[in-house]
């Protein structure tokens, strides 16, 4: 259906505005303050790259800053292992209690936060493990790994199995195919499961304030544990160097995802 | 027999406590064009996936070049398949989906692009060895599925219903390109169809197939002309069935009684006190004014119909069964309303026996030994 063309709707336009206006005005804040010559985020007074080099010198900031994206990396790369593997495994095999491991999976995405939190430290310290960098991973893979089943079960959806069969006709053996086949065409799913998984790891407050150990901590935490005595402007600049990334993945991820779009329809 | 590539003995289907491939034997020759014909659920396709390895067998052995292939997975079978959704890879282009088994095998480059395009022009598709599946109508993907399949140079070729997603056009023409290239390659190939006429054009014989046992196995001119059961009379090509009683037999000579008239004609199997089955071909129908020898069967003519090619007149019994009968379109045409007496030669007749003891029938019909009580 072809949608139809609106002319010039005054009401409409405004309305857009104030939407987007809402959603990025305090993100602007952010970037305007980390070009600030004032040391407070009340009024913009001058501009200055001060905060960039002040941030490098932060030494804490750097270290935590460092430690989220390994915690990140890591996290999502294990995710994206577990979490394909359980998603392929879930739609080749027809198992007893198939419905209840699919359903049981999405409760680290439905239940608080908090409650997760407390939960993995419970269990840490039930064992007897110190909190660690792995502790952080391992609790980072615990929320962010459904996210990638969802994501590659989705793609599975629409998948034909006698693709593999053809695969298999031709003489691959399991691995083959699915290095061959079965990777390839479920990989856009692949894909923004660990773009959705590296998100939530990066900016993850709850669960890592309970699982972090003294040496791991990230920079959400830090930032939070900073905001106690006023946000420094090389957090600004920090936060604004983070946004700028973050958007180059993204332009970069669409821009793949389209790419392969393309190929596959064209 | 040196001659036989794929035995299949004794082969049973269980699915859910019910059984779907019921003790099948069938004998493949070497080079032939077998097609397992039926209607849909009677086992031809669960059939053709045993032999091609993604279904286990419940009961039974088969062989591949008098090798036992049970338990062996397809990737270690020298057959291979053409699926019915073409089951292309979709991330791979043309030449790629085509060159996938020979790199599986590990051929070498020079090797993989010599066979590769060698195929692609048997199949008509140079030029396009570059572009994606998504990119071709359904008869160039079925090409590529065909390409991909026999680049590996298999011992037999499966397919599956290869031809069901296109349209009627293009359907007759990879028929008559499929079959070509079967003669010309001399590959073994099975194929499952639902479709009669697509049967008949393309098998050097035919398994007529019915609730996970063969019905009848045999040329497709055996089949047409002598089907040795109701169904197969009735599942191939159109037929004018009816139930008769043997009254009288005089040395070969039969008379039927039916619920609207009499037939006499010459059966020599058939004994006196016998139900059977009396059938015959619209085409060798025909109708006429005055009475003939031998028969006294009535109708009124209901109704004709134009198909093109010829005229189906539809003929009222008594007993309320209609009649078909087909007759050239420059035939005089009987008016509507008008009672007829309906006579046939009597050597097209085919006379059927009601028990259904099949499985003597298709063993003796493929000219095999017994294998089975």
């Amino acid at each position: 259906m072809k949608k139809k063309k609106i002319g010039f709707r005054p009401l409409a336009l405004c309305y857009a505005c104030l939407f987007y206006l809402f959603l990025y005005l305090p993100i602007a804040v952010v970037v305007a303050f980390s070009f600030n010559t004032s040391q407070l985020n009340v009024t913009f007074q001058g501009f200055t790259f001060e905060w960039y080099g002040r941030m490098f010198e932060n030494v804490q900031l750097m270290q935590s800053f460092f430690n989220t994206l390994i915690v990140a990396a890591v996290s999502t790369l294990l995710s994206v292992i577990l979490g394909t593997l359980c998603a392929v495994g879930m739609y080749r095999f027809k198992f007893r209690g198939r419905e209840t491991v699919s359903n049981l999976l999405y409760i680290p995405i439905v239940i608080p936060e908090i409650v997760l939190g407390i939960a993995v430290l419970a269990f840490f310290t039930m064992v007897k493990i110190q909190m660690s960098m792995a502790t952080l991973i391992i609790s980072h893979v615990t929320f962010s790994m459904p996210f990638v089943v969802i994501t590659v079960r989705s793609r599975l959806a629409g998948f034909d199995p006698s693709v593999e069969e053809a695969a298999r006709d031709l003489g691959a053996n399991d691995w083959r195919i699915f290095r061959r086949v079965t990777l390839p065409m479920i990989l856009p799913g692949v894909l923004s499961g660990a773009m959705l998984a590296l998100t939530m790891s990066l900016d993850d407050v709850v669960v890592s304030f309970f699982t972090t150990g003294p040496d791991s901590m990230t920079l959400p935490i830090k930032i939070l544990g900073m905001v106690r005595k006023g946000v420094s402007p090389d957090v600004n600049a920090l936060s604004t160097l983070m946004i700028l990334g973050t958007v180059l993945i993204m332009l970069a991820a669409t821009f793949f995802e389209m790419r392969m779009e393309k190929k596959e329809e064209a | 027999m040196k001659n036989i590539i794929v035995r299949l003995r004794n082969i049973e289907k269980i699915y859910g406590g019910k059984s779907v491939i019921d003790h099948l034997n069938l004998n493949v020759a070497r080079g032939e064009f077998l097609t397992l014909l039926g209607p849909s659920g009677c086992g031809k396709t669960t059939t053709l996936r045993m032999i091609g390895g993604f279904e286990d067998t419940d009961g039974g052995q088969i062989f591949l070049e008098d090798k036992d292939v049970a338990g062996k997975a397809p990737n270690h079978r020298d057959v291979n398949t053409v699926f019915q959704s073409y089951a292309l890879f979709p991330h791979m282009n043309v030449f790629d989906n085509v060159a996938f088994g020979l790199v599986e095998k590990k051929v070498p480059k020079a090797e993989i692009k010599k066979r590769v395009d060698e195929m692609i022009e048997l199949v008509q598709l140079q030029g396009m060895e570059k572009r994606m599946p998504s990119q071709m109508s359904g008869g160039q993907k079925q090409r590529v599925a065909i390409a991909r399949a026999l680049v590996n140079r298999p011992k037999v070729l499966l397919l599956d219903e290869p031809l069901g997603a296109l349209d009627l056009k293009l359907r007759k023409q990879m028929q008559f390109e499929l079959k070509e290239l079967q003669k010309k390659l001399k590959i073994t190939f099975i194929y499952v169809t639902h479709d009669q006429e697509e049967a008949l054009t393309m098998s050097d014989r035919i398994a007529v197939m019915n609730e996970g046992r063969i019905e009848q196995l045999g040329t497709p001119v055996e089949i047409y002309n002598h089907p040795k059961t109701k169904f197969v009379a009735d599942f191939i090509g159109e037929s004018n069935i009816f139930e008769a009683y043997i009254e009288e037999k005089k040395g070969n000579r039969i008379s039927l009684v039916m619920e609207s008239g009499k037939v006499e004609l010459d059966a020599p199997d058939f004994e006196y006190d016998e139900m059977v089955y009396v059938c015959v071909r619209p085409e060798n129908m025909k109708a006429s004014m005055e009475p003939r020898d031998g028969f006294t069967l009535r109708g009124t003519v209901m109704e004709h119909i134009f198909v093109g090619s010829t005229i189906k007149t539809i003929i009222e019994l008594p007993s309320s069964q209609l009649v078909k009968m087909t007759n050239p379109p420059e035939d005089e045409v009987i008016p509507v309303g008008t009672n007829v007496y309906l006579h046939w030669l009597p050597q097209k007749t085919v006379v059927m026996h009601t028990r259904e003891d099949r499985v003597y029938e298709i063993i003796e019909g493929a000219g095999n030994e017994k294998e089975e009580q």
